[in-house]
């Protein structure tokens, strides 16, 4: 990128920014000649000159040039006007000129506003393409949020200044000069002041300004380094939490902030104090003219007409000269935030955008291999020293031993690490210099450290699969060619990130129907699968966007009814029936006997609503919730009357809180005994909502009658009949034959309650659900509804656990001819941990070719299991032994790789005392 | 059996010596924050070596208390109404020493550990009570395990 901010602009936008010029220096035209036109018609048709006689006429429009060889050229004869008609041909003139005016202003100001927005999205974008260039080092001192205020805020007013880059000097010192050479002309002494004052400020101002620039760029610095630290703290969360140092951090925050204020107050201090001096040196002028004018006058050395034409001249000129100053220090702003940025942007080692080119792919050529390899970490310590591995393809090594130097060669062989000496290579060739289009298709990686993109699980499972729009654009785009031609304006990439960019191939698929059928095996092999379907069985599914969910769900609503009675389990599930009071349930729950889906009918509004309370009254049925109100009312000050407030035994009162109970305490022993009758109006739904929470199985008053579970359902019955219109999309009701959009899968499956009474109900009831899934044919279904799933920021709302087989489930499912694995599942429970390698092994060994699989782990018992075991010892390979797994590998013996470490190890245990050769 | 209610509960827990001497207010407390459950004969309420969590009052059917032998299983005791089972792994931080298998189908009231500590800490009537049941249930112990001692001295 340019240096200076100028030159920037000139590159990319020099013919729109002549352009512009050239249409600014023609909308002159109109606008000087709708400066005489007042004159004339007031001069003219309004005091009469030139209109003596009632009938006198007038040339009006007449046009004629002067050209050197022809002559008077006449455009335009003219017409001839009396005198009202002249008024109104006049001022409609003026007000074309009005129009005319508005019209190019308009135009100018538009074409001004998306010359910058084009350079203003170029440049952003061709930073946020550096950050994907920069070599691995820089992101060890650079914080995220830092480098996003710089693209997002910090170069926001380069594009405000860009069109006004070129066309604002030339207009504005075009106005300044011709009100100077005006003056001149008037008076050359007068002229001569002039220009020494306005030199005056022009040097004088600047100067000043220069410690506004100052401040301006301390301004952005702290600015931006506050919006690092507050993305630190949200990245730290955890630990601010657990170390009470939140206080610690406000400090910090506000220190920041009072350095930020003392900065910006300082910024206007000066502001103010540069305007108070440029207001002062330009009305200085008119002093002297005055004084040194007037007494030229007097004198008789000057005409007071020239004078007083001096002065009227010198009133255009601040105007100009101070819009000049302005954007000249507006200019000087946006450089040095520019200059400030590209600096932070251009660092040593930059990716050459040759390696990152979209591309093809092509084959990797065998074999893989370290030669010389050394690394270091940030403190300088060796992490490989010379080290030379080959891994020929289809070959299985377990890298153990010392993780440190495990886990850096399997970076390395990803290609995440720059090598300090020595090089991996990829048959002879070194794979920095390959295009990442070559490697980055040809060798999978998963590592320790998960990174997910906030997105569906899916997104992120086949993110490695996205390489280039593998399809058309996006079908039948309106914007589509508007939007191609924008990027291209701007120079930014004309890829279409909603046309379809899975290779399918990648993963050995065909397309985006056996896509799932295609990964399924990758997500069984690392013990996923159950993970994903029983997210999608707690997960909502959209009836329109997957046609034929809602019949499977309600068969399996069906087999799962129809499982229980062949177990003899149906007490299990207390299901939904329409006509039946669901014990499992409260009294709430079973007079709305569905899902609120709006606000009117949910729990803390229900009691109010007006139509729910008028079906209650009808059957009397208030008055005897009011009574069980007032019992459950009773009983829950028995029992926690005389407990303190905050004692976890209120974690059982699920029908009022802790800090109710006062309350209630006190309209008891004010009610008691009254009727309901009497009741006052207002207290009534106090007591009645209680009633809604009582589930008899779990608080076990004794306060439900069979008579009362009737009258429930009555009134439940009514409630739905005559459910006003107003509420009819309020609220989803329990209809065994129909599906619920707004209940999980699991629930609508279900569809009832669970049990408590059973010790493991839940689980029991789980187990079915799974069976049935098979068994119906819906698992493919349902793990496409799991991979729904939005996994938050960084994956946060999976478990570490899950991320870390999802991780590896992404690198697995991409068919290709390396698989790297630095230390996958440190989260995972080892029984678990060994059991996914033996399945990965099988599953890698079943493809065609089989992949070469390198794993870096600790466990040696599991090392054996592959063809071959290198034993790292601090930085050197101490040993490299066949495993014991060969049966799936090469089939021939670990060939001259193995020969070069081991003989490499042994030439250097006799210079390197205490190296460990443990071969 | 589902008709069976909260002051049932009370009145059945204030047949177990463990809770017999406690307060109404504080049997019906601890009444209300346990939870009802059932099994079907055969069901297991725990396992031998498990970590103990909650203590289970027998509210109606049989249990089998079944500890584990070099050959498997075998019924030590069987229990029935009102009796309380599991309550030493609530009341120490022991391994459960016996499994518990429904022989009958069984409705129980489950006690949680965390509920129970909780009623003791808060109020000392109630330690005070379980103490004396326990102190009397070592006495009963030691008697037995002095007169078992003396009755071998005497044949030896």
């Amino acid at each position: 990128m340019e240096r200076r901010l100028t030159s920037y602009i000139w590159k990319h936008t020099k013919f729109q920014q002549l352009w512009i010029l050239f249409i600014v220096a023609l909308s002159m035209v109109p606008y000087f000649m709708s400066f005489d036109l007042p004159k004339q018609i007031v001069n003219g048709p309004i005091q009469g000159s030139g209109f003596d006689t009632p009938d006198a006429v007038k040339l009006f429009m007449k046009l004629e040039v002067s050209l050197p060889l022809f002559g008077k050229v006449v455009l335009f004869p003219g017409i001839e006007l009396g005198r009202m008609p002249t008024l109104f041909a006049l001022s409609m003139v003026f007000l074309l000129f009005v129009v005319i005016n508005g019209l190019f202003k308009y135009y100018i100001n538009t074409y001004k506003g998306r010359l910058g927005e084009r350079l203003l999205r170029r440049i952003r974008f061709e930073l946020v393409d550096r950050v994907l260039r920069f070599p691995p080092d820089v992101f060890k001192r650079v914080k995220g949020s830092e480098i996003a205020n710089m693209v997002n805020n910090e170069v926001e007013p380069m594009g405000g200044f860009t069109g006004d880059a070129f066309v604002s000097p030339a207009l504005l010192g075009g106005q300044a000069l011709t009100a100077l050479v005006f003056i001149f002309v008037q008076s050359f002494w007068l002229g001569l002041i002039t220009t020494a004052l306005v030199s005056v400020q022009a040097l004088i101002i600047p100067r000043m300004r220069r410690r506004l620039l100052v401040l301006g760029r301390e301004r952005q610095l702290t600015a931006r380094e506050l919006a690092g630290r507050v993305g630190e703290m949200v990245e730290g969360i955890d630990a601010i939490h657990a170390f009470d140092t939140s206080n610690y951090e406000r400090a910090d925050v506000a220190a920041r902030l009072g350095r930020i204020f003392k900065i910006r107050y300082d910024i206007y201090q000066w502001k103010f104090m540069v305007k108070f001096i440029n207001n002062s040196l330009a009305s200085f002028t008119p002093f002297l003219f005055y004084i040194v004018g007037g007494y030229l006058a007097l004198k008789g050395k000057v005409d007071i007409g020239q004078l007083v034409a001096v002065i009227a001249a010198y009133k255009d000129l601040p105007g100009p000269l101070k819009d000049l100053i302005d954007w000249d220090q507006n200019r000087q702003d946006v450089q040095i935030k520019y200059a400030q940025v590209v600096g932070q942007f251009s660092v040593d080692g930059m990716v050459d955008p040759a390696i990152q080119a979209v591309g093809e792919g092509a084959a990797l050529k065998p074999p893989l291999a370290a030669v010389n390899l050394t690394l270091s970490d940030d403190s300088g310590a060796r992490l490989l020293d010379r080290i030379n591995v080959q891994v020929r393809p289809g070959e299985r090594v377990a890298l153990t031993g010392d993780a440190a130097g495990g886990e850096a060669l399997a970076a390395a062989f990803a290609r995440l690490s720059w090598p300090d000496a020595g090089k991996v290579v990829a048959g002879g060739e070194d794979i920095h210099s390959l295009p990442e289009s070559i490697t980055g298709r040809a060798i999978s990686y998963a590592s320790t450290d998960v990174h997910f993109f906030s997105g569906s699980l899916r997104d992120n499972l086949f993110y490695g699969l996205k390489h280039r729009p593998m399809g058309p654009p996006s079908a039948e785009d309106p914007g589509m060619a508007w939007r191609l031609r924008e990027a291209q304006l701007s120079g930014n990439p004309v890829h279409d990130i909603k046309a379809d960019w899975i290779d399918y191939a990648a993963a050995g698929a065909t397309g985006p129907e056996d896509l799932i059928r295609a990964v399924a095996p990758v997500l069984d092999a690392v013990q996923l699968s159950r993970d994903i379907l029983d997210l999608a069985l707690r997960a909502t599914a959209d009836a329109a966007r997957r046609p034929g969910i809602a019949d499977s769900v309600i068969a399996m609503r069906r087999a799962f009814r129809a499982t229980l009675e062949e177990r003899g389990q149906t007490s299990l599930i207390d299901h939904f029936e329409p006509g039946a009071y669901n014990d499992q349930s409260t009294v709430g729950e079973n007079l709305l006997f569905g899902n609120a889906i709006g606000p009117a009918l949910m729990p803390g509004a229900l009691g109010r609503n007006p139509y729910f309370r008028q079906v209650l009254e009808r059957d009397g049925l208030d008055r005897a919730l009011y009574e069980m109100g007032f019992e459950i009312a009773e009983n829950a000050i028995e029992l926690f009357g005389d407990l303190p407030a905050d004692h976890p035994f209120f974690q059982q009162l699920t029908f009022m809180g802790a800090e109710d109970l006062p309350a209630y305490q006190a309209l008891v022993k004010r009610l008691n005994g009254k009727d309901y009758a009497e009741v006052p109006a207002e207290d009534r739904p106090t007591i009645i909502r209680l009633s809604f929470a009582y589930a008899e199985p779990r608080h076990r008053f004794g306060l439900l009658t069979d008579e009362m579970k009737e009258r429930i359902v009555r009134a439940r019955q009514q409630f739905h009949a005559g459910l006003p219109a107003s509420l009819q999309g309020q609220i989803e009701a329990y209809d065994p034959a129909r599906y619920m959009p707004s209940a999980s899968l699991m629930d609508n499956v279900v569809f009832g309650r669970v049990n408590n009474r059973h010790a493991d109900g839940a689980e029991r009831v789980q187990e079915i659900v799974r069976g049935l899934m098979d068994r119906l044919g819906l698992y493919d279904d349902f793990l496409s509804i799991g991979l729904d799933f939005e996994v938050g920021t960084g994956g946060k709302r999976l478990t570490l656990a899950q991320r870390q087989k999802a991780s590896l489930a992404r690198a697995l499912l991409r068919r290709t001819g390396y698989q790297v694995m630095n230390r996958p599942l440190t989260a995972v429970d080892p029984r678990v941990r060994a059991q996914i390698v033996e399945n990965v092994l099988t599953l890698l060994s079943g493809q065609e070719p089989a992949p070469a699989l390198i794993w870096v782990m600790t466990d040696s018992a599991l090392a054996s299991r592959f063809d071959r075991i290198l034993t790292f010892a601090g930085p050197l390979v101490a040993s490299d032994g066949r495993g014991g797994g060969g049966a799936a590998g090469t089939g021939e013996p670990a060939g001259d790789g193995v020969d070069a470490s081991v003989a490499q190890v042994e030439s250097r245990a006799g210079t390197q005392a205490g190296a460990k050769t443990g071969a | 059996m589902g008709t069976m209610l909260f002051k049932d509960e009370v009145r059945m827990l204030r047949q177990v010596p463990l809770f017999a001497g406690m307060e109404a207010a504080r049997l019906k407390l601890l009444a209300f924050t346990s939870d009802r459950v059932s099994y079907q004969a055969g069901e297991i309420l725990f396992h031998q070596g498990d970590i103990g969590d909650a203590a289970y009052v027998i509210l109606a059917g049989q249990a089998e208390i079944l500890a584990d032998s070099g050959k498997g299983p075998v019924k030590v005791a069987e229990v029935g109404e009102n009796s309380i089972v599991g309550e030493i792994a609530i009341l120490c931080e022991a391994t459960r020493t016996a499994t518990v298998k429904a022989a009958t189908p069984i409705e129980a009231l489950r006690i949680r550990k965390e509920q129970f500590l909780k009623l003791l800490t808060d109020f000392p009537d109630v330690t005070i009570q379980v103490m004396r049941v326990l102190a009397e249930r070592l006495s009963q112990t030691t008697m037995a395990l002095t007169a078992e001692r003396s009755s071998r001295t005497d044949a030896g």
